[in-house]
């Protein structure tokens, strides 16, 4: 059975350890040389990164998040054993692990991490599909004749440079489509390299939760729970036809990933479907003007993310999340895509006063859909608003003096509420 | 309920129904049609609760009565059945049921009790007048592309119709815009029509109208109040709510001091604007008009498909100019010429263009220009 090693990258025939360096960090499968879908993810990303940056911190727990309301973004292995997960909140986080160091979310020093990894990757393979900082897809067919080694060599040996070469581990999950490559990624975690082959692909799925499934979260499992779906097993039982009658789309995919059938392809250019920023409160607040502060600097939010992509939305969501945890949502579309901050915070706004008053809020959120490319968007006046062309204009000059003096050098009072 | 209806004055009449229900509605009863057969006639009526679309068709009345079955479901028996065939519809008032019969074909589809059917509250109409459909037709099919579909200023969803002052005396005129292109249409005030109040008519209330305007030789008469209006021929009388809000003060938005002017075949103008945008992307296709002594360069320019540049023998006579504008729009605006020459007046650059046909002030166009 073909086997590598994952210390010096030998490849070699069967064996518990490497004949090279004796390492025992050994990979064996019979398709191990002929897979070539991958899905890359960072262990306890943030973490990794604050304990490079930091060693003093390395050997203590270190929950990424903040603030009293907060949530936790990333736990380290250390703090996991004591039961902290993501998106726990930071309270219960803390009762469970007092002793924790929290520190803040430093985005730009992740994203520069991730573009270091990026780097990386763009070396194997020219398809890459990042899911989020921290993750991708890679396929690596066809790469074997380039680089001389087969793609479970290349992983090994990206996975092997981003620890000697930017500290940070991360595991790696090798198998013949993308459902499955995510799945086996999970398997083995921190510093995993997992395989699933054609041959296995229905005896591992067949006892295994239909929750596996990317995509598939509390309701869609409560809806399939009723339907007595509960294991992939269950799911063969469905003709496709059936499944397609009661789940919708969802159906249809569910029919093939029951199979361990998966055609999506490793895209690097799937195009984003919406833009959206939200926040939590500090204490919830039902006053009109500090939320129509968050409004403003949210929508700010999101049309800097619109221009930075060069996207324009004609879809303006409004979210809002009362105390008690229900959910408002409300959406207008706009006569023509837009970008701007300003057309984005008066539609929003809209959204807001129409709403009415039904707070406390915890939550705001403002959301950009129907995304496409920027080219033409606010570029036509309004007849009807001769204020709207002095607005854009305004917005054209803040953005070109934030370019050359940065975010803060030019603020409109409003975001100071 | 018994009667006998020709096939075709069946579907007309029908078809009329299931093009104003909801598709999607969660009260079952506005999907159906309420039929109702007495003397010699029966009406076809049917509401979506902001219009209510009444149709009468001559049948034979064999038992008097009234029902409800789904516009849909009948509209397409009856679209399926063969030209020319004798439609029986009976209703006991007592199954739930009503059969449908045609030669050998034969339905059964479930009724609603007509006692459950919405019928609009009648209304006080302030203003009745008549008009010659042309000319309503006119009014509408000028206006109708630059109604807005954004739902944040509600009150530019339909078309404005009221009583204005021109320099000719009074006349009825019909204005619609988007905030980004504006079309104001006249017509002579019809009699009676003078006190009228504006009110602005939905679009979807325009699209139904239009089935009421392919006579030529037909006469439609209005009535209008501050909250519905309606439109009637003896077949057919369409009512509507009307949109509540104020439309905007729109003659400030009309340039008068455009003095740049275009003079340019219509038909050739359209066309190439619809050449030089194909190489464009779909939705926001910038056209840049260059504009010299006699001479206009249309051209597009999409750093990522292509580029295109095509050039006309116009009128023109000013100053120089280079002005952009979506090419939607343009392409839109263009098409509303039936004669044969448009006329653009233009400022600068940045400021509204003015598009009329001729001399004629009678249909003019504002449109706003783009940045290239």
């Amino acid at each position: 059975m073909p086997a590598l090693c994952r210390d010096c990258l030998t490849q070699f025939d069967t064996g518990a350890r490497c004949p090279d360096c004796h390492s025992p960090r050994v990979l064996t499968h019979p398709e191990l040389f002929e897979l070539s879908i991958a899905h890359m993810d960072c262990d306890a990303f943030y973490a990794s990164v604050e304990k490079r940056d930091n060693p003093g911190i390395r050997n203590k727990p270190v929950i990424i998040g903040g603030g009293k309301r907060g949530v936790v973004a990333t736990a380290c292995y250390i703090a996991r054993i004591k039961g902290v997960r993501s998106a726990m909140p930071m309270f219960k986080a803390l009762k469970l692990c007092p002793e924790a160091v929290v520190i803040k979310p430093r985005m730009s020093a992740y994203v520069e991490a991730s573009r270091a990894i990026r780097a990386l990757m763009d070396e194997l393979t020219p398809s890459i599909e990042p899911l989020s900082l921290d993750e991708a897809f890679l396929d690596l067919s066809g790469t074997e004749k380039l680089h001389g080694v087969p793609a479970a060599v290349s992983l090994a040996q990206l996975i092997k440079r981003m620890q000697d070469e930017l500290g940070l581990s991360g595991s790696i999950g090798l198998s013949h489509n993308k459902f499955l490559a995510k799945v086996a990624s999970d398997l083995d975690k921190p510093r995993g390299f997992s395989i699933i082959g054609a041959a296995e692909t229905d005896d591992f799925l067949r006892d295994r939760p239909v929750s596996l499934i990317w995509g598939v979260g509390q309701v869609t499992k409560t809806a399939l729970g009723k339907a007595g779906i509960r294991t992939f097993a269950d799911l063969l039982r469905w003709e496709r036809k059936d499944l397609n009658a009661r789940f919708g789309s969802m159906g249809e995919r569910l029919y093939f990933l029951a199979r361990g059938q998966d055609r999506r392809r490793v895209s690097s250019h799937s195009p984003m479907k919406s833009i959206s920023n939200e926040t939590t409160f500090f204490d919830d607040t039902a006053d009109p003007d500090v939320l129509d502060g968050h409004i403003w600097r949210l929508a700010e939010k999101v049309s800097d993310r619109a221009k930075a992509r060069d996207l324009a939305g004609r879809v303006v969501t409004l979210k809002l999340k009362r105390s008690n945890h229900s959910l408002l949502t409300r959406r207008l579309s706009l006569h023509d895509p837009t970008q701007f901050a300003d057309r984005i915070y008066r539609t929003a706004r809209n959204l807001f006063d129409q709403v009415g008053n039904q707070g406390p809020y915890r939550l705001l959120g403002v959301g950009l859909s129907d995304l496409s490319p920027a080219e033409g968007a606010d570029l036509t006046g309004d007849l009807l608003d001769a204020g709207a062309q002095k607005r854009t204009d305004a917005e054209r000059a803040t953005d070109e003096i934030r370019k050359k003096f940065g975010a803060d050098a030019i603020l409109k009072g409003r975001s100071l509420q | 309920m018994k009667i006998s209806i020709e096939r075709s004055e069946l579907l007309k009449a029908v078809g009329q129904a299931q093009s104003v229900v909801e598709r999607r509605n969660t009260i079952p009863i506005l999907a159906n049609v309420l039929i109702e057969a007495d003397g010699s006639n029966a009406t076809f009526r049917a509401t979506d609760l902001d219009i209510e679309v009444i149709d009468k068709a001559p049948v034979q009345v064999e038992r008097a009565g009234a029902t409800t079955v789904s516009a849909v479901t009948l509209h397409e028996i009856v679209r399926k059945l063969p030209d020319g065939a004798l439609v029986t519809l009976t209703d006991d008032g007592a199954s739930g049921r009503i059969t449908v019969e045609a030669g050998r074909s034969n339905f059964s589809l479930a009724t609603l009790p007509k006692e459950d059917f919405p019928v609009m509250a009648s209304s006080e109409y302030e203003t009745n007048f008549s008009i010659p459909a042309p000319i309503l037709r006119r009014l509408f099919d000028k206006s109708k592309f630059a109604i807005s579909t954004e739902e944040t200023r509600y009150y530019l969803n339909g078309v404005y119709m009221h009583v204005a002052a021109g320099e000719s005396g009074q006349m009825l005129r019909c204005v619609a815009t988007d905030g980004h292109r504006l079309a104001r249409i006249d017509a002579p005030l019809p009699e009676g029509a003078d006190g009228m109040p504006g009110v602005i008519v939905p679009r979807k209330t325009v699209g139904e109208l239009r089935k009421l305007l392919d006579d030529d030789d037909a006469t439609i008469a209005v009535s209008v109040s501050e909250t519905k209006i309606r439109f009637a021929t003896p077949e057919i009388t369409l009512t509507s709510k009307v949109i509540d809000g104020t439309f905007p003060d729109y003659t400030r938005v009309i340039p008068q001091g455009n003095t740049r002017k275009l003079e340019v075949d219509a038909a050739e103008f359209a066309q190439a604007v619809d050449r030089v945008a194909t190489v464009s992307s779909e939705r926001s296709r910038a056209v840049k008009l260059v504009l010299d002594e006699d001479r206009l360069v249309l051209s597009v320019n999409a750093p990522e498909s292509g580029a295109a540049e095509e050039e006309l023998g116009v009128a023109y006579s000013d100053e120089p100019l280079e002005i952009g504008f979506n090419a939607k729009y343009l392409l839109e605006i263009a098409s509303q010429v039936d004669r044969e020459n448009a006329v653009f007046l233009f400022n600068s650059s940045g400021d509204p263009t003015l598009m009329r046909e001729g001399n004629d002030d009678s249909a003019i166009y504002v449109v706003m220009p783009m940045r290239v």
